[in-house]
């Protein structure tokens, strides 16, 4: 007799865990697959959580989640060569339970996510690579795995594959990824002493700070950098389009290692003790660049879907809530006794539509367009402003008045009356 | 500047060698040595696996491999990376991801 589940699930990321974990919470026998060692050794991120996602999952998580820090200041940089211009949120509101954002280390937090999806029936079969799905006419009826008689079925296949999501590609349900639509991001995890970085960062206990970059250390392309506080390591890293890295031929490990020697960040980083080198693609295409998410017997979840919000540096809450609502889109047919066809999952695209997701992707659809267009946001503006604020605060015996002109001149210089005005009205339009 | 080398930051990571059966292959070799200018591969792989010989060949080790996909997504012109995920269990193996 062949092995038929209600449902597999293929990956163990935040998307397939949600989902797993929804539909096994509500008595369906699911199997969910994952090449890796264990769930999280196969997965990179930042990285941070955000509560409200999970929460929604899984409302107790504190309790046992292996969490790094809880963010109480946010800092953003706009760094020309030498220098940046910067602002700070930090607030007391996020030092009180419950927190909002904390930083995690996903080797750790996909495994234990992992095993609340078996405390709740899931079945979790690691180490096993899956190769193709299996059709039966249009309909998805299983996949067929890399272990001996690897073929499985089930009544519903969850891709959460990740970006690269090369089943789907496979299948035809969405085109092989473009250059221009993901951005590369590598990152390193460093050691120090908590309490270094609890005095280094101004932080107390299990606070942290999250840094994000923008300007030059991108040298001219489209992206940003990040530096986040765990509980005994940093995480810095830098993400730009692939389309750029190909244009500028900088090889991303030497964009991260010039960035390192910025003179804001290398003091941030003395004493480190490097422990990770890791890269991954993040999907930017945002929402015109999001593939069918259902068809007949299966449905596309979290980065192997495209849902990225690359605005606000949000991705794993968009994979877990989409894992969740697919989860509950099949539980709601079953109990309506209803087929896991492409016509009754299209309940899964409204549930996703009325949902902060695609509210949001949809809110940014023209970003990643305008800033392909106009590199000018990551390179001109962030040296103009530095310059300006140079101006502004150092005191060298020239009049005030002076100052204001030259630094109008140089916006103006730089780019141009029409040129400014242009920029103002693309980002209004952007994010409108 | 120092010059900067991958494998020293690769040589911190886990990984389990699938031994003579790389997950990545370069389908035609002609096509990088003869029609393929930009060999962007050469570049943009962040674990550094693919070398621009002097000889216009490009070669491929994928010991270091990442897993990211970029050498694929990069190939758009030729489509001359034949790119699966490694066997269950084997490749990278983040210890923090």
């Amino acid at each position: 007799m062949r092995e038929k589940f209600d449902a597999i699930v293929v990956g163990a990321g935040p998307a397939g865990n949600a989902a797993a974990y929804t539909m096994a919470s509500a008595g369906m026998s699911v199997l969910q697959i994952e090449r890796g060692e264990t769930p999280g050794s196969k997965n990179v991120q930042g990285a941070i959580l955000y509560a409200d996602a999970l929460e929604r999952i899984i409302p107790d998580f504190r309790d046992e989640a292996p969490l790094e820090r809880y963010l109480i200041e946010q800092r953003f940089w706009m760094l020309s060569d030498d220098a940046y211009v910067g602002s700070t949120y930090r607030s007391e509101a996020f030092n009180r339970p419950p927190y909002n954002r904390y930083t995690i280390v996903r080797a750790q937090f996909d495994k234990w996510f992992s095993k609340k999806v078996q405390e709740a029936g899931g079945l979790v079969i690691c180490e096993t690579t899956v190769r193709e799905l299996m059709f039966d006419g249009d309909r998805v009826a299983g996949v067929r795995t890399d272990r001996e008689g690897g073929a499985i079925y089930a009544d519903l296949v969850v891709l959460a594959d990740g970006v690269n999501s090369t089943l789907a590609v496979k299948a035809g349900f969405h085109p092989e990824l473009k250059p221009k639509d993901v951005a590369l991001a590598v990152k390193e995890t460093l050691f120090l002493a908590p309490e270094v970085i609890e005095q280094r960062f101004n932080l107390k206990g299990e606070e942290g700070v999250a840094i994000e970059m923008g300007g030059n250390i991108t040298q001219g392309m489209v992206g940003t950098g990040f530096l986040y506080t765990n509980r005994e390591t940093l995480t810095i890293g830098v993400g730009c389009l692939l389309s750029d890295f190909a244009q500028q031929k900088i090889p991303p490990y030497v964009l991260l290692e010039q960035m390192k020697t910025h003179p804001a960040i290398r003091p941030l980083l003395e004493g480190t003790e490097l422990k990770e080198y890791v890269a991954h693609l993040i999907p930017e295409g945002g929402y015109n660049a999001i593939p069918k998410l259902y068809g007949n017997g299966w449905m596309i979840v979290g980065d192997s879907a495209g849902l990225v919000n690359s605005v606000h540096r949000e991705g794993s809450n968009l994979a877990m809530t989409s894992g969740r609502l697919a989860g509950e889109t099949a539980i709601e047919l079953r109990a309506a006794g209803k087929a896991l066809n492409t016509a009754n999952l299209a309940l899964y695209k409204r549930k996703m539509d009325e949902s902060f997701v695609m509210k949001d992707l949809k809110k940014y659809r023209r970003l990643p367009d305008v800033l392909h267009k106009n590199p000018q946001f990551f390179t001109a503006y962030p040296e103009l402003l530095n310059g300006a604020m140079h101006q502004i605060v150092s005191v060298d015996g020239t009049d005030k008045k002076s100052k204001e002109r030259e630094v109008r001149r140089s916006f103006a210089q730089r780019r141009g009356l029409f040129g400014l005005m242009g920029d103002a009205f693309k980002l209004w339009r952007a994010f409108e | 500047m120092t010059s900067i080398n991958v494998e020293e930051k690769l040589f911190q990571n886990r990984y389990k060698v699938d031994a003579g059966r790389p997950h990545i292959q370069i389908k035609d070799g002609d096509v990088c040595r003869s029609q393929c200018k930009t060999q962007q591969c050469t570049v943009c792989c962040p674990a550094g696996c693919y070398t621009a010989e002097g000889n216009g060949a490009v070669t491929l080790i994928t010991d270091g491999c990442l897993e990211c996909g970029t050498c694929r997504v990069i190939c758009t012109e030729y489509r001359n990376v034949e790119w699966e995920y490694p066997r269950g269990g084997f490749g990278i193996l983040f210890k923090f991801g």
